[in-house]
């Protein structure tokens, strides 16, 4: 579903990566894998399409990104080093404004659902700004809940959250991968993954 | 469409209220150069109703350059922008309901208050509902104009000062023909019709414009 046909990337003058070829199917898991600096958020960045490449290609069911534009970003969701959410907005209001940002038809009830079983009952209403680097990253990721996307591309997901979060994270991930979702995540931590086809990818070599 | 339009919308109206010192700051700023004018050139009628008209407009396009500065900066620091740059709607339309927001906090106020700063000019009644109407039609296009500005400049070190000198020259059509129906509206009221169609068609041409120009300059700028 997802080809990359030798991409590479460069910041200034330095070369990030070059030559790089992989393609995911349905129900994988892509683990990047490198040193600080060695371009993972550049390829994720780039797999979303906010990042031009210097060369190669990324196409996704066989059309370029670039060709398909908002069909592409219809099936995808990204989440990055910044939460993506409004500190004066109540978490119920960030993930509205989300929602219908992404085409979702989703009701009040299921936001706080999601909140809910993101760990953040008797949160909901509270601006987000008064909430912890922990609880913030849960308001955010709060959207794989609610998200219908195929293709998630994750950075660095884990990072500021307890042990439950990261539990419930996990879990969140390998049940999209089980409904035949892809994921593209960089993390430094190890993290077991149940089910589903994983893959690696080591950047910097 | 309207439904992601009017989302954008409230939700930067949400958080200006949230946040009201950021809409206060530049009514007050215009409301203070204005009445800087009288206090520097003396309270001669006839000198401040020739003054009067570009002195307004002059302020007015510094508080809504001002203003520009935070129409992307907040979001961009926070990633909700980059957020919008991945959702699959047409991000001129994201844009433009920005742009709406940021007008209707930092434009809208302008147009009302400007009866008040009009009497400190001894300007007539004719004269102030001019002002008024030109206002009206022309703070939208220094909105969207600006818009272009501050998504080239997003994220730049010192781009507040480049955002003036970018802006600043784009703004004069805007600042000739709106202080202009103001002047020849003391001679007679018919003549200010050309300047006020004119400042119309400036005006639809930058929402044509404006919004696909400014998405395009921050996909360029985010990256």
């Amino acid at each position: 579903m997802l080809e990359v046909t030798k991409l590479e990337c460069r910041r200034g003058d330095r070369r990030l990566f070059s030559d790089l070829d992989f393609a995911l199917g349905a129900g994988t898991l892509l683990h990047v894998r490198g040193r600080n600096g060695s371009g993972k958020t550049t390829l994720l960045r780039t797999l979303c399409g906010l990042f031009t490449p210097d060369a190669g290609e990324i196409r996704w069911q066989g059309e370029s990104i670039r060709r398909l534009g908002e069909d592409y970003r219809r099936d995808l969701l990204y989440f990055g080093h910044l939460n993506g959410i409004k500190g004066d907005l109540t978490g119920i209001e960030n993930l509205a404004v989300a929602a219908t940002l992404d085409g979702d038809d989703v009701h009040r009830p299921a936001i706080w659902e999601a909140l809910e079983r993101i760990g953040l009952a008797g949160f909901e209403d509270l601006p987000t700004r008064m909430l912890s680097q922990g609880q913030k990253k849960r308001v955010a990721l709060a959207r794989l809940i609610l998200t219908r996307s195929r293709l998630w591309v994750l950075d660095e997901p884990f990072t500021a959250l307890d042990v439950d979060a990261v539990t419930l994270l996990q879990s969140l991930i390998s049940t999209h991968v089980d409904a035949g979702g892809l994921a593209v995540l960089t993390t430094h931590q190890e993290v077991p993954l149940t089910s589903g086809q994983v893959e690696r990818l080591d950047l910097g070599n | 469409m309207l439904r992601v339009f009017w989302c954008i919308l409230t939700r930067d109206l949400t958080l200006a209220l949230r946040r009201r010192t950021d809409v206060l700051t530049t009514l007050f700023f215009f409301v203070i150069v204005v009445s800087l004018f009288p206090l520097g050139v003396g309270t001669e009628h006839q000198v401040l109703r020739i003054l009067g008209p570009g002195v307004v407009w002059v302020a007015a396009l510094l508080a809504s350059m001002l203003a520009l500065e935070r129409l992307f900066a907040a979001d961009y620091d926070d990633g909700t922008l980059e957020q919008m740059l991945l959702t699959a709607q047409p991000l001129a339309l994201l844009v433009l309901a920005k742009i709406a927001a940021h007008w209707l906090l930092t434009g809208l106020p302008l147009v009302l208050i400007a009866p008040l700063v009009g009497m400190q000019y001894h300007l007539s009644e004719t004269a102030i509902g001019v002002m008024m109407l030109s206002l009206l039609l022309g703070t939208p296009v220094l909105s969207l104009i600006g818009a272009i500005g501050a998504a080239l400049t997003l994220g730049l070190r010192g781009g507040g000062i480049l955002l003036s000198l970018l802006i600043l020259p784009l703004y004069i059509p805007v600042l000739v023909y709106g202080a202009g129906a103001v002047e020849v509206s003391v001679i007679d009221l018919s003549d200010t019709m050309p300047y006020l169609t004119l400042l119309g068609a400036f005006l639809m041409v930058a929402l044509i414009f404006a919004p696909v120009a400014s998405a395009a300059a921050l996909r360029i700028s985010i990256e």
